[in-house]
């Protein structure tokens, strides 16, 4: 299988060892991952705020750097949600439709895809309390969230996490509530933001959990800040890392 | 012209007292747990979802259709039907009726259509004396407060505030906040105004073509007071309220207090169909922008809301800010996409006082995609340059970034070595947003892409 590595802006910048885990992992699974050194962002930061022209530059250049691989995984489920939902702002060639269509999420491509059956290497002997994302929610459909009791109950990360020897998962009182982070709602709405932040971590921390777990690091960038200024003994960790054997 | 409202800046302060946005957060949340609970015991929900939504649609689709043939049959029942294009027509024609008949004293229940168009204040400016008979109304009555949600208004205040309020207004002890106390003084004193009222004026949640009937939900029974009471009705109906025939109803309704209140049913389902024996009975079918909505392609699903709260209990946004935040009728969820459609300028910025998490439009009995309409109503302020400045100068210069990978690069670097290298008093300052309540990243000693370049040879 030809797989492009799609490492989000964020990442690269601030998060390498997640990367790395996610890189690792594949590898590890015997896939040849391709990485295109040229790639800059999804274009979401922009598009999210609806500034459509102001995306269209960036979004065109996520295209091309991937246009010739079958498949291109990324371990962030808001940029795959862009991606492949709301990509819209460049010239919707066939081009553009076909890596639009090849984006995977890292957790869908283990779980969907390949179908892992183990993680031989991950051993994580941890309370964890699990962050889905809201765009892995109820964007990419990664667990039935908490407005649909009459639907079958799932979550494909909890599926993969349930491989890794060792790891206990805590239930919190509010699972899927959003942690407030928000692409720029960070800042411009920085109060609000700042409290669902404090509500979240401390839903995590009272029942238990060491490490708060997610397959999005935009959202643990934002509750780790936020655990830092409480100083609250929670630490905050990509399930690739946990897939991949466990912080580096 | 008016001026924006900033949500983020009244959030701020509604957060910065956490005895209110605390319990408000705890209370609000509690409507979506029971919502929750009631929705489990409906194995069915997601088809009635599904049967409302297409119900809506249908009736949308053939308005002009249903709303004539609801206007013959509520004429053939005796009641007088009046159309008004906006906000400033209906209230013309609702005082004009009262004043045509002498009527001075109105009891009425809860309308969100009468907030939306501003009557309260232009009937007190007619002479005309009107009471709130909702609880939670006629505390944000007594506040000179709008309503905080859609059908619990006076939410956001905590139950002392309720009886210093009314130790002012209605001569109660002031550190007696028992809640059945509190109910019985408002009791005594509106009771007298209820049965010396000349008129009572109600709302809608649903008006049936087939019949030219109407039906009124209210948990206290007091829509029944003001329409039995007096010989006089005058009923506000947005005509977005209508559903094609009688047995429709039965979809609204299972799923409207379920997905408010998470109980079974309203506790009061008002049918009227007609004024009462020597009575008389005026409906007033109001556009006030729905029109344009629907002609909208882009905006017209909003039409489908049946206001029962849903969105604004599961939004966590909402919890924090407050109601009142939002500065206009609606507020939440439905109000971030109701409100910039009254006036893009003033409600510019509520689009943006969202997370995007998408549980509004989950829980949404009718289905309206709500988070696709919050993000729909950001392309259009952004391309209309009504953004705040900031921000859009801001995404202007990312945009230009992030489309050059050799910018970035750069730019990553001199992020990166910003961080690190700064003092903590300069990153840690108040413009910084970013710092007020979190830490700053620890940067890492290089990127990815280094990593990558030195440890897989380049790509
Ligand atoms: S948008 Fe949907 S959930 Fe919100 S008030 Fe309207 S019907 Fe209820």
């Amino acid at each position: 299988m030809n797989i492009g590595l799609f490492v989000p802006c964020y990442v690269d910048a601030l998060f390498p060892e997640v990367a790395i885990a996610t890189l690792e992992l594949l590898e590890g699974l015997g896939i040849d991952v391709g990485y295109p050194a040229d790639q800059t962002c999804c274009g979401q930061p922009m598009a999210n705020s609806g500034c459509q022209p102001e995306s269209a530059a960036t979004e065109a250049h996520f295209a091309a750097c991937f246009r010739d691989f079958e498949t291109v995984v990324g371990p962030s489920g808001s940029c795959v949600h862009h991606v492949r939902f709301h990509l819209d702002a460049t010239e919707q060639t066939s081009e553009v439709v076909r890596v639009r269509r090849a984006v995977r999420e890292l957790v869908e491509f283990l779980h969907d895809d390949l179908k892992v059956g183990a993680f031989p290497r991950a051993r994580f002997p941890h309370k964890v309390g699990l962050h889905d994302s809201c765009t892995a929610i109820r964007g990419l459909g990664h667990c039935r969230s908490s407005e649909h009791p009459t639907r079958p109950a799932f979550s494909k990360t909890r599926d993969l996490l349930a491989k890794v020897e060792g790891l206990a998962l805590v239930e919190i009182d509010r699972p899927d509530e959003c942690c407030g982070f928000g692409g720029s709602f960070c800042v411009t709405d920085e109060a609000v933001s700042s409290k669902m932040g404090e509500d979240r971590v401390r839903d995590f921390h009272r029942h238990g959990a060491e490490y708060i777990a997610s397959a999005d690091m935009s959202c643990l960038l934002h509750m780790k800040g936020i655990i830092d200024r409480l100083g609250l003994p929670l630490k905050v960790i990509h399930v690739a890392q946990i897939l991949n054997g466990g912080p580096a | 012209m008016s001026r924006p409202v900033d949500a983020a800046a009244n959030a701020a302060l509604f957060i910065a007292d956490p005895a209110h946005q605390e319990t408000h957060d705890r209370l609000v949340w509690g409507m979506r747990q029971h919502r929750d609970k009631a929705v489990a015991a409906i194995p069915e929900w997601e088809r009635l979802r599904d049967l409302a939504s297409k119900l809506k649609e249908h009736t949308l689709t053939h308005l002009d259709r249903y709303l004539e043939q609801f206007e013959a049959n509520a004429t053939k029942r005796g009641a007088q039907v009046h159309w008004a294009r906006d906000a400033a027509e209906h209230n013309e024609i609702v005082a004009q009726i009262f004043l045509d008949r002498g009527a001075r004293r109105i009891v009425k229940s809860k309308s969100m259509l009468q907030e939306e168009c501003g009557m309260m204040p232009y009937l007190a400016g007619r002479g005309l004396e009107v009471v709130e008979s909702d609880l939670g109304e006629r505390i944000q009555q007594l506040d000179h407060e709008g309503p905080s949600h859609i059908f619990v208004p006076a939410i956001h205040k905590l139950r002392t505030d309720v009886a210093a309020l009314f130790a002012k207004n209605l001569g109660t002890d002031p550190d007696d906040s028992e809640p059945h106390h509190l109910a019985e003084a408002m009791r005594q004193n509106a009771r007298p105004k209820f049965l010396r009222a000349d008129a009572g004026m109600t709302g809608a949640n649903f008006a049936v073509a087939e019949t030219g009937g109407f039906v009124v939900c209210t948990n206290e029974g007091n829509a029944d007071i003001g329409a039995t009471l007096p010989k006089l009705h005058v009923a506000s109906v947005g005509i977005e309220k209508l559903v094609p025939r009688a047995r429709d109803l039965g979809v609204f309704v299972r799923l409207l207090a379920r997905s408010g209140l998470g109980s079974a049913m309203t506790q009061y389902t008002s049918h009227f169909h007609g004024p009462k024996p020597g009575g008389e009975l005026h409906i007033v079918l109001v556009d006030n922008t729905r029109s344009a909505r629907l002609g909208s392609p882009e905006f017209w699903e909003v039409l489908k809301c049946i206001r029962c709260g849903a969105c604004m209990n599961t939004c966590p946004v909402y919890r924090r800010s407050g109601g009142l935040a939002y500065g206009a009728t609606y507020s939440g969820p439905i109000g971030v996409i109701l409100d910039p459609g009254f006036d893009h300028r003033k409600y510019g910025e509520l689009p943006f006082h969202s997370t995007l998490c998408g549980s509004c439009t989950e829980v949404c009995p009718v289905k309206i995609d709500v988070s696709g309409q919050i993000a729909k109503w950001r392309r259009v302020i952004a391309s209309e340059g009504l953004m705040a400045p900031g921000e859009s100068i801001g995404m202007k210069a990312l945009g230009a970034t992030l489309a050059h990978p050799a910018t970035f690069h750069a730019a990553e670097a001199i992020g990166l070595a910003a961080i690190a290298h700064l003092p903590r008093a300069v990153v840690d300052n108040p413009l910084n947003p970013w710092t007020k309540h979190r830490e700053m990243p620890t940067p890492p000693a290089e990127t990815f892409r280094s990593w990558h370049e030195r440890n897989r040879g380049g790509a």
